[in-house]
């Protein structure tokens, strides 16, 4: 059984509550880091542990922190990036909606290692359940003391919020989120100045997103070079996956980093292998947003060695043969899927929540689209998959946010490694026409 | 102080500076002759804060970041927002990847615009036109269907053609920074947003007019203006009034002896020296109401200058100059 730091105790009935919570050790972080630490000691242990940002960059944590501006008589603010919406990732709901308090728990030991006497949580609005779930959190921690004025008697005084968006895929990219969170619309800023310096109300600021700070009570109580153990190479710690696609058990697994890709899809543990016995065609690492792999790049690299599920192994090879571990939304493609129309969905996806403000991504997105939407129906001309390679090639990194990147790497990965399928749509649209492509889930349980 | 070197031109300039600044400072410096290092802007205005960024179109490649950080930037960097830093160095264009990514950018731009310059009053000093002209492709790839909306009424005098828009946010910046109430800004999101003045509240404004200068295209028009003339048959004079709201230092634009339109007057860059106010702009439509003091001087070569106070000498070089190009293709 693999080690598991955060989802322990998922499955303890009556887990969302303070009291039992507190039970399993629920709170042990908080009140060591007040009592026996200084702020800069937790920072310390954050950057011991190797901790990498959980919501897709994989920035490591402890020096995101240290970046933060610490000028005389400014307000710092911590902000919980808990905007999830990378189609495919569902790992950050599953953790707030069963054990909210580990969430508040990292949030005031995190507050107090940066200073911040102020945090909110940012969740998206179409998790409105979730965000009940998280005030009735916040306020059992008040009435216990683990909010409000001088928490533990230590000093520290600390307010959390919880602040919920209106459900815009660009208000998960952090400048964005800020805006949001200030009540203007959510554009993304152009960096710099980068939030560590001016963020939210213009005072220095760290957004992180939720498994981040979730995995700061680990690091703090078992210390940071024992969870720096953990893991393979720089990908230390355990990672939430939100497995989805055609498995045979879909749903959110914490794996130590370092897994193999094989093992993972196979494994009885985790996702059971392809639903119905078929063949694995292609697998998406980490949320829509990286490129797509097809089946013989995903278990084993360019170079021949075994894939495993961590930031650098995914990333080997470059865009060329790799991809990225990203947030971790895992989706599974069987042999009946077709790449083309799924890269239509997600075409269509970013041309939706593109924000507008700089040109090639409010044009380009809705290019794209229109482009796939063509070939998918049938009409597609033989200079179209040219003229797509080239549009996202010219989308991206010309872009203010990573949106714009976002939306043109799916599109050059697919045309990448599944270029003869998009051939084939566009010279035989008479035989796509007859083909079902994608299946439901009753429909392959009846063959 | 830094030195910053952009396509091998070498310049100091303060701390602070932008790497456009930097460039365009090395223009005023040198003259005509390396006009083209300044990279063009869609979105930037100097006189407004907060403005650039969007367009895309001023992207450089930062070869050496600094001189205590000498590595290279890893994306393109939008030269209107990223300061300098010592011993910078840029290319723009002497770099091909700069000039394929703003071919792009460009291609971008036109592929939502309606390509109605004959009946648009901003053609012959319209950026749009300038840019795909210098930096752009002659033939567009984008064949669905562009978008249009209907024109709306932004007060008696604004028109506001949506479907011209490039989305630069220069006017909203102007509303927000120059008129007391922020009365217009953007709606909808991706290719379906908008700029709106909420509701169709008209603005009510001394200062309203100058959206139609800072505007790069044909989307917001004078109506006291509109189909009037075209502006390359007209002749621009510097002028001024004494005017309680403004400086009262405008251009007008002639034709016999009708002022056609007033607008301000505007530098090289194609920006405003200052800002006019709506009684000098719409309302003062007399050659009396003026003290006329020279032909105005237009920096850039566009279609107005040449018609007027430009030597033909030098027109007929240039008309030469395409000529063999185009026999050469």
């Amino acid at each position: 059984m693999a080690k598991k730091l955060l989802l322990q105790h998922v499955n303890v009935p009556g887990i969302e509550t303070l009291e039992v919570y507190r039970q399993h050790g629920g709170y042990a972080s908080v009140e060591k880091a007040l009592k026996t630490m200084a702020p800069n000691d937790v920072v310390e242990e954050v950057k011991k542990s190797g901790l990498r940002g959980r919501g897709g960059a994989g920035f490591p944590t402890g020096m995101k922190w240290s970046f933060l501006a610490k000028p005389e008589g400014v307000a710092r603010y911590l902000v919980c990036n808990a905007d999830e919406s990378e189609p495919g990732t569902f790992k950050d709901r599953y953790l707030m909606e069963k054990t909210p308090h580990s969430l508040i728990e990292g949030m005031i030991t995190s507050s107090f290692a940066l200073g911040a006497r102020t945090s909110y949580i940012y969740i998206r609005g179409e998790y409105f359940y979730v965000s009940r779930i998280l005030e009735k959190a916040i306020e059992e921690a008040y009435a216990a003391g683990y909010l409000g004025e001088n928490i533990l008697g230590s000093g520290f005084s600390h307010d959390c919020y919880v602040q919920v968006g209106g459900g815009a895929y660009i208000c998960g990219e952090e400048t964005a989120l800020l805006e949001s969170l200030e009540g203007k619309r959510g554009n993304p800023r152009i960096k710099p100045p980068f939030p560590a310096i001016a963020g939210l109300y213009g005072c220095p600021t760290v957004v992180n997103n939720v498994e981040t700070i979730a995995a700061v009570c680990p690091i703090i109580n078992m210390g940071g070079d024992e969870y720096a153990k953990i893991g393979i190479g720089r990908s230390t710690g355990t990672k939430l996956i939100s497995a989805s696609g055609h498995i045979n058990k879909p749903g959110v697994y914490e794996i130590e980093l370092g897994l193999p890709v094989e093992e993972f899809i196979y494994s009885e543990e985790y996702c059971g292998g392809i639903i119905n016995g078929r063949q694995l065609k292609a697998v998406v690492p980490g949320g829509s947003s990286v490129p797509v792999l097809p089946a013989h790049l995903i278990l084993k690299t360019d170079k021949g060695e075994p894939r495993l599920m961590s930031y650098e192994s995914l990333s080997d090879g470059g865009f060329a043969t790799g991809s990225m571990l990203g947030s971790g939304g895992f989706i599974v493609y069987d042999e009946t899927t077709s790449i083309v129309k799924n890269l239509y969905t997600f075409a269509r996806f970013y041309h939706h929540e593109s924000c507008g403000q700089c040109s090639p991504c409010r044009e380009g997105t809705g290019w794209m689209e229109k482009i796939l939407h063509r070939i998918v129906e049938g009409h597609g001309k033989p200079s179209d998959i040219d003229l797509l390679w080239d549009v996202q090639r010219k989308i991206e990194g010309n872009t203010i946010c990573p949106l714009g990147d976002a939306a043109a790497w799916p599109v050059a990965a697919a045309i990448r490694h599944f270029r003869a399928e998009f051939e084939e749509y566009i010279n035989h649209p008479e035989r796509i026409k007859d083909v079902k492509h994608y299946y439901s889930v009753h429909q392959l349980a009846e063959a | 102080m830094a030195k910053v070197t952009i396509d091998g031109h070498n310049i100091e300039v303060p701390d602070g500076t932008t790497i456009l600044q930097a460039a365009r400072m090395i223009v005023d410096s040198k003259g005509y002759e390396g006009e083209n290092i300044a990279p063009p802007t869609m979105c930037y205005y100097s006189k407004l804060k907060t403005s650039g960024g969007y367009c895309r179109t001023c992207i450089v490649k930062v070869t050496k970041g600094s001189e205590k950080d000498p590595r290279p930037m890893p994306k393109p960097v939008a030269s209107c927002r990223t300061t300098v830093m010592d011993g910078m160095e840029v290319v723009n264009i002497t770099s091909p990847e700069v000039l394929e990514a703003r071919k792009g950018v460009v291609e971008f731009l036109l592929i939502n615009h309606p390509l109605d310059c004959p009946i648009c009053d901003q053609a012959g000093e319209c950026h749009l036109q300038d840019l795909g002209y210098e930096h752009g492709l002659a033939k567009t790839r984008y064949d669905f269907k562009r978008r249009t909306f209907n024109m709306i009424d932004i007060g008696p005098f604004i028109k506001l053609h949506m479907t011209r828009c490039i989305m630069c946010f220069r006017c909203i910046k102007v509303a927000d920074q120059l008129t007391n109430h922020r009365y217009q800004g953007m709606i909808f999101r991706g290719d379906a947003s908008e700029i709106s003045t909420y509701i169709s509240k008209a603005i009510d404004n001394d200062f309203s007019g100058n959206v139609i200068d800072v505007c790069p295209v044909g989307a917001l028009t004078d109506k006291t203006f509109r189909f009037k003339s075209r502006v390359w048959f007209t002749k621009p004079m510097d002028a001024h009034r004494n005017c309680t709201k403004c400086c009262g230092k405008v251009a007008i634009w002639l034709k016999g002896n009708e002022v056609l339109r007033v607008t301000a007057r505007k530098n090289r860059w194609g920006e405003v020296d200052e800002w006019i106010c709506n009684e000098c702009r719409f309302e003062k439509k007399d050659a009396t109401d003026w003290v006329i003091e020279k032909p105005t001087h237009i920096d850039r070569h566009s279609v107005i200058s040449a018609n007027h106070y430009e030597s033909l000498a030098s027109l007929k070089l240039d008309i030469g100059k395409q000529q063999k190009q185009l026999n050469k293709k």
